[in-house]
């Protein structure tokens, strides 16, 4: 286990690192806040969001008493908002889990064993890449059906492909110094080498995929829902921005839309700095350039 | 085979096999889905028996999985049959070709005013690499870039149209006007404008990035300072020198960004009720018309793997290493 | 007065950590006919100090002080226009055999008729004429003037380099480490192409390089750079024959003989400074094996010794 030790090693520097770059920075605060609110959202003067409000209050502008609003069947904007934070980071998360797990598995495949398991693989990946993902998103979510977990698997069967391209290239590229070092010794074995030479570089990498990857499922999450191909029963951003626009009644009740996209706005932007301030730091010579 | 002849060659070769592999896929998609294909094809529960049946004939849906296979690939191939649209009433491939040209419209004019914006700009950041001006681009583009198109175009939406009135709030052009002509052209510009905006702003952060980085890599490069030495003007040095090979990657990099510019038309219609294949696409999910679903995939898929090709052929010629290549 | 005269030049590099030595109070001159050598380890500081000369100093490097006197003007104190007018047709550069040294997109030809055009005024056909020209005087085919560089050999392109840098008859020709990477075959052609062209347009050169058998071949003076400085300067053939100081001696005795006794190679140990925090005293000094103590305490100043100048405590 201790190539796992090693990799979490690594993370634990990684993230000191990413404190020092600006983009690091922000994408943290902003992530962090978001967080908070997923966490905390039962706590910060909501209600349930779902729940149909009371006649009346249909449509009404901020006040002290609905501080977004409400929508068009009076239920409480503010509360809908915070809860959408949930569905974001939930799915957000599991989708790069999943996506970067498969696409490390077969990229990792690929890259260590070579010859036609290798060509195998990479065809498979490269006609995946070929299609283009929205409408491949949007023609598995209507064929899969509308629930969140669908989501989650349609985002992973989209986008694994990136990340299996991009861990084989690094895989391919560890092997050529990891195998001169092990052709010299005894022979060690295929799971020795994987664990101790290749993992622990590979680590690194799959973190920086999933930080993409987070960027990419909540943007997925966010565009599908607003389509109408979303769970219903789930109180996402992109669910608020579609009830709006179907509403048909947007130009007079701004504020129903506001929150939701300026929350998606944000929090895909906190990751993309955060994923730029991984690549940064990953670039050789980020060290000495800050000093450090 | 020498040079470009060989070259264009194995990349149409290439492209033919995967169009190939496309319709498999497209053919197989369809046929995953959970429940009764021929239910979920017509869209209708409440047909009765007889009604299925008869269905079931129309949409090749009778016989084996692999003679089902065998008659799609025939219809579609040989007659260009993409099927009948339920709700529509008419074949699918006339339903999806009389939206075709309004996307075209406005994915081409788009791109061609995101790469030409995006590659000046990014040129320039590249060239001046450190500097104030280079920060605010990259830093915008990336901006622009991260955020989904559907939400650039509703905030475009909310700033241009309700708030300032500038712009209408849909469509392709103001029913009811019966504008003929040249007053026509300028009521469509006008619909245009916001939807357009909405993927130029979004596309370009991408070529501004990656013209940047291309610069960037290209003005490390010696034949630079070879030009310098030359005692080469600046200018020229930047166009000529330059710019010329910084160009190379963002061709390249077009071709794999389609499937951008395909998210982002599809978003930018939604949002603006253009009356495009992107707009058709929602409206056919919304409808559950899987036929032209099916179709629209097809079509999306094929159209990337043709406009990669075509960007391939024209990077055949102009990097001289390809085009005058089969040397050492 | 010298075709060339650099005096007291200083080039920093000022990074974040502090400034870097790279290039620290040289001076050396070129006369009209006369070969330069400039010989020192990579990082010596010899390639941006000859870069100086064409005012190219990459940021974060400045130069910070000297002057380079052509032809009676100091280079430095120029104002941009006129350097670049200086570049190709005054003064002219044929850079290291890398990859990317051409212009991948661009014929030779349009390369070579590209500085033609920079400097005079000439039409398209006669620059194209001359193009060929210069093709032919490297010993290259002029009907190849419309090929691609990917298309020649690494010896092949230094020609075309060079049948650019000549294209526009300057007065002083600089060779950075122009036969570096090559195999020796193509490096005896090119030497003996670029001392046939010296001969032929009487052109001053010159040469860096940190192959010393290189500069046996084609130089008629020598400075030997370490660490920034220059240590020692002298005709080639006095350095060969009485190498002052302990670095040179060093560098001419690690370069085994054909002829002579077998015996074992041998290398200078250790490695230079980091410019960033130098030694005390002496550069060299932690390598030298005759290090005294006032190595470890004084840097030395250059002092003239049977016809060398010498930086070194061993001589006063």
């Amino acid at each position: 286990m201790s190539w796992l030790l090693k990799g979490l090693q690594g993370v634990g520097k990684f993230l000191k690192l990413l404190l020092t770059s600006s983009m690091g920075r922000v994408g943290i605060v902003i992530f962090a806040i978001v967080a908070f609110i997923a966490i905390f959202a039962p706590y910060l003067r909501t209600v349930d969001p779902i729940k149909f409000g009371l006649p009346g209050n249909q449509l009404l502008p901020p006040s002290a008493e609905f501080w977004f609003g409400t929508d068009r069947l009076g239920r409480d904007i503010w509360s809908q908002t915070l809860y959408g934070s949930r569905v974001a980071l939930i799915v957000g998360f599991t989708a790069a889990a999943t996506t970067v797990s498969i696409g490390t598995l077969v990229g990792l495949t690929a890259g260590y064993f070579g010859g036609k398991l290798e060509e195998v693989l990479m065809r498979i990946v490269d006609f995946f890449l070929m299609l283009p993902y929205l409408p491949l998103m949007i023609v598995l979510a209507a064929v899969l059906g509308p629930s969140i977990w669908n989501i989650v698997l349609v985002i992973s069967i989209t986008y694994w492909p990136y990340t299996a391209r991009v861990i084989r290239s690094q895989v391919l590229s560890i092997k050529e110094r990891a195998f001169v070092e092990a052709s010299r010794s005894v022979g060690a074995s295929d799971r020795l080498l994987i664990f101790s030479e290749i993992m622990p570089n590979v680590v690194p990498l799959m973190f920086a995929e999933a930080v993409l990857m987070v960027t990419w499922a909540i943007y997925a999450e966010a565009v599908l829902s607003f389509l109408g191909l979303g769970d219903p029963t789930t109180v996402s951003w992109g669910w608020i921005v579609n009830r709006a626009f179907a509403s048909g009644v947007i130009r007079d009740f701004l504020w129903w839309v506001i929150p939701p996209i300026t929350c998606i706005a944000a929090t895909i932007l906190a990751f993309t700095f955060l994923g730029t301030a991984v690549s940064d730091i990953m670039k050789p010579g980020y060290r000495e350039a800050k000093g450090l | 085979m020498r040079g470009f002849a060989g070259f264009a060659i194995g990349k149409i070769s290439a492209a033919m096999l995967t169009i190939f592999a496309i319709v498999c896929f497209n053919f197989v998609l369809f046929r995953l889905v959970p429940g009764d294909p021929a239910r979920l094809l017509f869209g209708d529960p409440r047909a009765g028996p007889k009604r299925i049946a008869e269905m079931r004939e129309l949409f090749g849906l009778t016989g084996s999985l692999w003679e089902q296979f065998v008659a799609y690939l025939d219809r579609l191939f040989l007659h260009g049959d993409l099927g009948f649209s339920f709700v529509h009433r008419v074949p699918v491939m006339e339903v999806i070709l009389d939206r075709v040209p309004q996307t075209i419209l406005l994915i081409v004019t788009g791109l061609i005013i995101a790469v030409v914006l995006g590659t000046m700009l990014g040129a320039i950041a590249g060239w001046k690499t450190g500097t104030r001006l280079d920060s605010i681009i990259i830093t915008v583009s990336l901006g622009f870039y991260s955020i989904p198109a559907f939400i650039l175009g509703i905030i475009l939406m909310m700033i241009f149209s309700f708030g300032l009135g500038l712009f209408p709030v849909g469509g392709m052009y103001t029913i009811g006007a019966g504008y003929t002509g040249w007053a026509y052209v300028g009521d469509v510009a006008w619909h245009m404008f916001l939807p357009c905006g909405a993927i130029v702003i979004w596309y370009i952060g991408e070529y501004v990035i990656l013209t940047r980085s291309a610069m960037q890599d290209v003005l490390g490069q010696d034949y630079i300072t070879l030009a310098r030495a030359k005692g080469i003007k600046e200018s020229a040095v930047l166009f000529r020198h330059a710019l010329r090979n910084a160009i190379l990657p963002v061709v390249t990099i077009t071709g794999i960004n389609l499937a951008f510019a395909v998210a982002g038309v599809i978003e930018a219609e939604t949002v603006f009720r253009w009356p495009g294949v992107g707009r058709l696409l929602y409206e056919s999910v919304m409808s559950r018309d899987y036929p032209v679903l099916q179709g629209l995939f097809l079509m999306f898929a094929v159209a990337i793997v043709l406009a990669n090709l075509g960007v391939d052929l024209i990077y055949g010629r102009i990097d001289p290493r390809i085009k005058v290549g089969g040397g050492q | 007065m010298a075709l060339l005269e650099v005096e007291n030049l200083k080039i920093y590099y000022f990074t974040r950590a502090g400034a870097v030595k790279a290039v620290d109070d040289i001076s050396f001159s070129v006369d009209k006919d006369e070969t330069l050598g400039l010989i020192g380890e990579s990082g010596c500081g010899k390639t941006t100090a000859v870069f100086a000369i064409m005012r190219f100093a990459a940021p974060p490097g400045r130069i910070v002080g000297g002057k380079i006197i052509f032809e009676g003007r100091d280079i430095l104190t120029m104002s941009g226009e006129e350097v670049r007018l200086l570049r190709g047709q005054g003064i002219a550069m044929v850079f290291q055999a890398a990859q990317n040294a051409l212009n991948p997109v661009m014929n030779v030809g349009k390369q070579i008729t590209e500085v033609i055009h920079q400097h005079e005024q000439v039409t398209k056909e006669e620059a194209w004429e001359r193009a060929r020209k210069q093709l032919e005087l490297v010993g290259i085919s002029g009907d190849r003037a419309k090929s691609y560089p990917h298309e020649f050999s690494g010896g092949m392109k230094q020609r075309v380099g060079i049948a650019i840098a000549t294209a526009c008859n300057p007065r002083l020709l600089i060779l950075d480490e122009p036969v570096t990477g090559l195999d020796v075959i193509v490096q005896r052609q090119l030497l003996s192409l670029i001392n046939d062209l010296r001969a032929k347009l009487r052109l001053p050169i010159i040469f860096i390089t940190h192959d010393l058998s290189v500069i046996a071949e084609t130089c008629s003076k020598v400075a030997v750079m370490y660490a920034g400085k220059i240590v020692e300067q002298a005709d080639a053939i006095s350095l060969y024959k009485n190498p002052a100081h302990p670095y040179s001696k060093l560098l001419i005795e690690a370069y085994p003989s054909i002829k002579g006794e077998k015996g074992r190679l041998i290398s200078i140990p250790g490695a230079p400074p980091g410019l960033l925090n130098p030694p005390v005293g002496c550069y060299f000094q932690p390598r030298c094996p005759s290090a005294m103590d006032i190595c470890r305490e004084e840097e030395p100043r250059m002092v003239a010794k049977d016809g060398h100048m010498v930086a070194c405590h061993l001589y006063k």
